[in-house]
């Protein structure tokens, strides 16, 4: 019973959802934010942010081919998981993962950067060579009409897949949140504003994400960051991130105001076992000083290379306040214990399948992903800037 | 038309969906169980599986068909109700072999004191002893019979609980 | 052989529905059972019971649970006073070899024999995303293991954390009622063991079964009531301080 403070239902010590689980709202809540920053361009016609649209498409591709691979590892029986698309459950949320998933990857991420990238796709199926040209062929669908005509009606689609691409991700990371808001067993995760913060803070992740993934990728090639993109973004993250804290904090207050059965526990638990996850880095280092620091570039005149080394910071820092927030729900969810008599431990493994490492893998695995995607389909704005057309 | 000409393509990555879907819908006829959605959204065939599960504890009533002496003394006694198998342990390996299988007596040192051991957690009025001071260290079954507890001593009506 | 057209309209369709049920397996565990005959649940009585350990003991026996997980396990309260909200309390292995014993005082103790309710309205099978774990048509809640994920979505939907995933096998696992007693007239392996009667086996739908009686002469609870999920479990003498 190492490990166990007060009293805990003898089967509840173990906690079943691990690290793994943690990361796999976060990955999604990237793939929704990265979305929804590409969809102030094509939709909401913020010029500014142009420079971050494919690179904004491609990462989140990146990081949602990795999103089910969590949830494979963790399952008892992952070759099972075809059992999610053949009978899935009408009342339950975690079973239209499998539809959601294939959903957003083929009719709107895949559709959407296709429909983006055809014309340059066409030109890369002629101009390459190899193995490269086959691939590139593939993809064209054995279609190399790039006229005038069919460039304009694959304006016209994807305006429309960018629109319903927007409730899409939401549905996406929104019903993540609904699997635990949901829980009536659980207090720490029973709410209806769990898939409303989800979302977000989803948004908070995406956008701070492709932020430093422009900064990042633009300082490596040696070329200027566009600080209007970056100013513009960076505005973006600050008003949704005020979004995201009031709804956080709106909880909060709530369940300090009820204090119902579970108050007792739950505060207890927040201060002790989750005071540095929570405190510390969701709400304080995660939360209120990007907050802060974003707020003094939108009121105060600062210098270029200052701003970016608050954006970097900002960025940095909310990430990790993000995944923080993942971690405290779902780790955080199975500490108490639903008698509210006592609290266990998370033990995290280190080389098991769902241990340190292989969630370390798992979080740099996009980073791989996006590398080739964008060798494969350059994002870089010089490039879409030599074929005209928007 | 020559609109669909210029959307040739479009119509090329949806076909690719419409594929997709048949051999989806192939694939799902022979994946699911047969039994599935019998009785509700779940395999109908698993509940026969469960129920057929094997019996380790064979139940009072088959222990009585053969045992009824043991019978007759226990319903004598305050054990009238404690079933065989609450102190011989499972025992349907027996009842189905009984010369084959047989049950080895249970030690009464640890049996008796599981539940008798005096602990103020227990309900007021239930026979419990402290069993160091009881009996000196003597086995339980010197004084009492397991199947009829009770002392044939005139401290009978007591319970035994001194 | 010579059949005609209007027979084999009618033996067509006949043999299908046979073939249907010879696909899906025999349902019924023995012929005299019908699953409809039936809705299953069970009397516990705080008053009676003694902390004695043997039904987690009987259903380990019975059911081969894994150490350190438990189908059943008894908890023992100590409640101080009027903060029921604030009772001690202690399951050693779940009670699994008993409980130690307490030095004569004047507090309040009791023990509180713990199990999966078998819920008419229960949250674990709502969230099952594959239909594994349902409510069979006789009010047992039943996990189908072949078909199981092993994802634990149920394991944290279950308000009474009776529910585990087993060890070695990877999938969830809980009480099942003795499911494979009950059907050949059996009762289950902790009512079976339970010294003083504590816990009962109930048939709710059978008008003969002591539990109708009992229920309107005693006053019975469900753990966490305010969860509404039609436990069917129900607890006599049950103390406000039970979690």
């Amino acid at each position: 019973m190492s490990g166990v403070e007060g009293y805990m239902y003898p089967n509840e010590i173990t906690l079943y959802w691990s690290v793994l689980i943690v990361l796999y709202p976060f990955i999604t809540g990237l793939v929704a934010g990265a979305f929804i920053l590409a969809s102030l361009e094509r939709v909401f016609r913020v010029e500014a942010v142009k420079p971050t649209y494919r690179l904004a498409l491609l990462t989140a591709l990146a990081f949602l081919l990795v999103a089910p691979l969590p949830l494979v590892l963790h399952l008892g029986h992952p070759f099972r998981s075809p059992e999610m698309y053949f009978t899935p459950h009408d009342t339950s949320a975690m079973a239209m993962f499998g539809y959601v998933y294939l959903w957003y990857l083929m009719a709107v991420l895949v559709l959407e950067i296709w429909l983006d990238y055809r014309r340059d796709i066409v030109h890369l199926s002629q101009s390459s060579k190899g193995l490269l040209r086959l691939v590139y062929k593939v993809m064209t669908l054995g279609s190399s009409n790039i006229s005038e005509r069919s460039l304009a009606i694959d304006e016209r689609v994807g305006w429309i897949v960018t629109l319903v691409g927007i409730p899409s991700a939401f549905l996406l990371h929104g019903y993540v949140g609904f699997i635990f808001g949901s829980i009536k067993a659980n207090p720490w995760w029973s709410s209806p504003l769990i898939p409303v913060v989800f979302i977000f803070s989803a948004m908070v992740s995406g956008i701070a994400g492709v932020m430093l993934i422009y900064m990042a990728t633009t300082k490596m090639r040696g070329k200027k960051i566009d600080m209007r993109c970056v100013d513009t973004t960076a505005m973006y993250l600050f008003y949704i991130f005020i979004i995201d804290f009031s709804l956080e904090m709106l909880d909060l207050i709530h369940r300090i105001y009820e204090a119902d059965e579970s108050f007792r526990s739950l505060n207890f638990m927040a201060h002790t076992k989750l005071f540095f996850s929570q405190i510390v880095l969701q709400i304080c280092l995660g939360t209120l000083v990007p907050l802060i620091l974003l707020f003094v570039t939108q009121v105060v005149k600062l210098p270029e290379i200052v701003r970016k080394y608050m954006y970097v910071l900002s960025g940095c820092l909310a990430l990790i306040g993000v995944f923080a927030m993942r971690w405290n729900v779902v780790i955080g969810g199975q500490l108490f214990s639903k008698s509210f008599l006592g609290y266990t431990t998370y033990k995290m493994e280190l080389v098991t399948r769902e241990g340190f490492l292989a969630a370390l893998a798992l979080a740099l695995l996009p980073l791989l992903f996006l590398w080739i995607l964008v060798k494969l389909l350059p994002p870089w704005p010089e490039k879409t800037a030599s074929v005209a057309g928007d | 038309m020559s609109a669909f000409k210029d959307a040739r393509h479009l119509f090329r990555f949806a076909g690719l969906f419409v594929l997709a879907f048949l051999i989806f819908l192939v694939v799902r006829h022979y994946y699911v169980p047969k039994s599935f959605g019998q009785y509700g959204h779940y395999r109908g065939a698993s509940i026969g599986e469960i129920a057929q599960l094997q019996v380790k504890f064979a139940g009072h009533q088959a222990c009585e068909d053969c045992h009824t002496d043991v019978v007759a003394k226990k319903n004598t006694g305050k054990h009238a109700h404690v079933n065989c198998e609450a102190c011989h342990g499972a025992l349907a390996s027996h009842a189905n072999d009984p010369s084959a299988v047989k049950p080895v007596l249970p030690d009464t040192s640890v049996l008796c004191a599981r539940c008798h051991t005096a602990s103020a957690a227990k309900p007021k009025g239930f026979p419990q002893v402290d069993p160091a001071e009881h009996s000196q260290g003597l086995p339980c079954e010197t004084c009492h019979n397991p199947h009829s507890p009770a002392m044939d001593a005139p401290a009978a009506a007591a319970g035994g609980a001194k | 052989m010579n059949i005609s057209r209007r027979k084999m309209l009618i033996l067509l369709p006949a043999a299908a529905v046979a073939w249907e049920s010879v696909l899906a397996g025999t349902p019924e565990a023995s012929p005299n059972y019908k699953m409809s005959d039936h809705w299953w649940g069970m009397l516990i009585d705080i008053s009676k019971c003694i902390g004695c350990g043997n039904c987690v003991r009987a259903c380990q026996t019975e059911n081969d649970v894994p150490d350190g997980h438990f189908r059943t396990w008894v908890e023992r309260y100590h409640v101080d006073d009027l903060h029921l909200e604030n009772p001690t309390v202690i399951s050693p292995d779940g009670g699994k070899e008993g409980f130690p014993a307490v030095a004569e005082d004047a507090e309040k103790y009791f023990f509180v024999p713990k199990m999966c309710n078998h819920c008419a309205d229960s949250p674990c099978t709502q969230v099952c995303p594959v239909g594994a774990t349902f409510i069979s048509p006789d009010g047992v809640v039943l996990i189908d293991q072949k078909y199981c994920l092993g994802c634990a979505y149920c394991v944290q939907a279950c308000p009474y954390g009776c529910r585990y995933v087993h060890p070695e096998k990877h999938v969830a696992d809980k009480c099942t009622l003795c499911y494979h007693r009950i059907t050949k007239g059996l009762t289950t392996a902790c009512c079976e063991a339970c010294p003083t009667g504590s816990r009962q086996l109930a048939d709710l739908k059978n008008p003969n079964d002591p539990i109708h009686a009992f229920l309107k002469t005693h006053n019975v609870q469900v753990l966490k009531p305010q969860m509404a999920t039609g436990a069917k479990a129900f607890y006599n003498d049950l103390d406000g301080s039970v979690r």
